[in-house]
């Protein structure tokens, strides 16, 4: 499996990518794996501000149901449209046209608190 | 803390080793996938799909008063059933529920076989022996059987490759036992969980590892995979076929969940004036279908609204239907929301989502 070492990584197996201040969220390709086919990504806080681990979303896959976690605090200020109609581009590019929301950071100190690839790794025993 | 071992199948090792993805169901370690849920379903709708269900329960129901057991214990009329038949029936419990819901198998006229849930084989084993007053010797063979179901389009001529029996002459809902892949004395029963068309096939776990590689390998041409219980789901749920836990239970009537079709008034059965009764005057609420108009996959025990937000219902199962290529699902409404076409809500993550009434199956025969 790809994880790429220019992300940064949480527990809940989501990935972020930081560029100025703000943050480009998704889900990992363990992740992906193994919630299995994705059917639905739910996303609803676009304009909201929301606290580090908080909800952004949900994604379903056809058994499963998993929220999706805040990896920084910030304002959600895009989502990923392409995902209403082609939730699949998780599974099949979950760091590229998987992506899920664009967060602008309130708080750059957070990302500190992330993994890198290589501890992410170990996390999920890779 | 405690931890209670799962049981395993004859072929668990097996899954394991082509990357099953396990789960623990029904008590037992179980492959709910194997590498792609939604290319099993296909596989099953389009060619040719092979199940590991050995934890199925198996009883046996022998003797001259076998019949008046079940007749007593199951709400279908089991006195219709002819050598090689088999009924879809429920064990309605003396609370106006479902114990579990089964296939009756008639061999002989003083032999019968019960092909029960996996979650209910002791609730069930212990309800049948408790009205076991006819004196039926009566046989819990569900850990020495094995059952795979080969299910889909194609199963005919794949599992055809491997018997004499003439696979095609068979009707549903009928069985045989016959010698099939070398193997002697295979139940060979045309039923099946998909509505996909396709045989049950019920052998000893000796002979269970050897029965998949055959039908691995007459599979072959038509693309033949192996499905997990994943699949299994997204099949039945497109058939609207009821799943014990979820669509019906120990406290749902057969009449609230359209099963009045299994429930027959011609014998007396446990509480069968009650049911009676509510067929006469009308249930208070009805296990329906619906698809989803608004975006949103409905799961089970999500609240069913009205357009006010007042409830009145409950989802008892949801998927996205790999078929239809849509959001559906199953929940008991209050009768007047019952209707085909009645607009409902689904609560799903404390927002309103727009849903429909349809007609069961979800997936209409082409």
């Amino acid at each position: 499996m790809n994880f790429p070492d220019t992300f940064k990584y949480t527990k809940d197996h989501e990935w972020v990518s930081v560029q100025g201040n703000i943050a480009t969220i998704g889900i990992t390709d363990f992740a992906q794996s193994e919630l299995g086919d994705i059917v639905f990504v739910d996303i609803n806080s676009v304009g909201t501000t929301i606290a580090q681990h908080g909800v952004f979303g949900t994604v379903e896959a056809v058994k499963t149901v998993s929220d999706l976690f805040m990896p920084v605090s910030g304002k959600v200020v895009e989502k990923n449209g392409n995902l209403d109609s082609n939730p699949e581009s998780v599974n099949q590019d979950a760091y590229g046209t998987g992506w899920m929301v664009k967060v602008e950071m309130t708080n750059i100190a957070e990302l500190a608190d992330l993994m890198d690839a290589a501890s992410y790794r170990v996390l999920i025993g890779q | 803390m405690t931890t209670v071992a799962l049981k395993t199948t004859s072929l668990t090792e097996l899954h394991k080793s082509i990357g099953a993805k396990m789960v623990p169901f029904a008590g037992y370690n179980m492959p709910v996938l194997y590498s792609n849920l939604i290319q099993e379903h296909h596989a099953v709708r389009n060619s040719v799909g092979v199940f590991d269900v050995s934890h199925m329960g198996e009883f046996m129901l022998k003797g001259p008063k076998a019949l008046d057991l079940i007749q007593d214990v199951t709400s279908n009329d089991a006195s219709k059933l002819t050598d090689g038949k088999v009924q879809y029936s429920c064990l309605p419990n003396d609370k106006g529920g479902i114990v579990d819901d089964l296939l009756v198998y008639r061999w002989k006229e003083d032999e019968y076989y019960l092909v029960v849930n996996a979650s209910n084989i002791e609730k069930d084993w212990e309800w049948i022996s408790n009205h076991n007053t006819y004196g039926v010797e009566m046989v819990n063979m569900s850990d020495d059987m094995s059952l795979l179901a080969v299910q889909g389009p194609n199963a005919v001529k794949t599992l055809q490759k491997l018997t004499s029996v003439d696979l095609g002459s068979m009707e549903y809902y009928t069985f045989t036992a016959g010698t099939l892949a070398g193997i002697e004395g295979v139940i060979i029963s045309n039923t099946g969980y998909t509505g996909a068309g396709g045989f049950e096939l019920y052998v000893m776990n000796n002979d269970a590892h050897k029965l998949w590689d055959a039908v691995m390998e007459a599979g072959a041409e038509f693309g033949i995979k192996p499905c997990g219980l994943g699949a299994r789901d997204t099949l039945r749920l497109e058939m609207g076929f009821c799943l014990y836990g979820h669509d019906i239970n120990d406290e749902t009537s057969p009449m609230e969940a359209g099963l009045g079709w299994i429930t027959k008034f011609t014998k007396n059965f446990t509480m069968s004036d009650y049911h009676k009764k509510l067929k006469e005057e009308g249930v208070k609420k009805k296990l329906v279908g619906f698809e989803m108009i608004e975006r949103g996959i409905p799961r089970q025990h999500y609240e069913i609204v009205d357009g006010q937000g007042n409830i009145i219902g409950e989802v008892t199962s949801g998927t996205q239907s790999p078929s239809l290529s849509k959001a559906i699902g199953m929940g008991y409404v209050k009768t007047e929301y019952s209707k085909l076409n009645t607009e409902i809500f689904i609560n799903i993550r404390e927002t309103r989502i727009k849903a429909r009434v349809t007609k069961l199956p979800f997936l209409q025969k082409q």
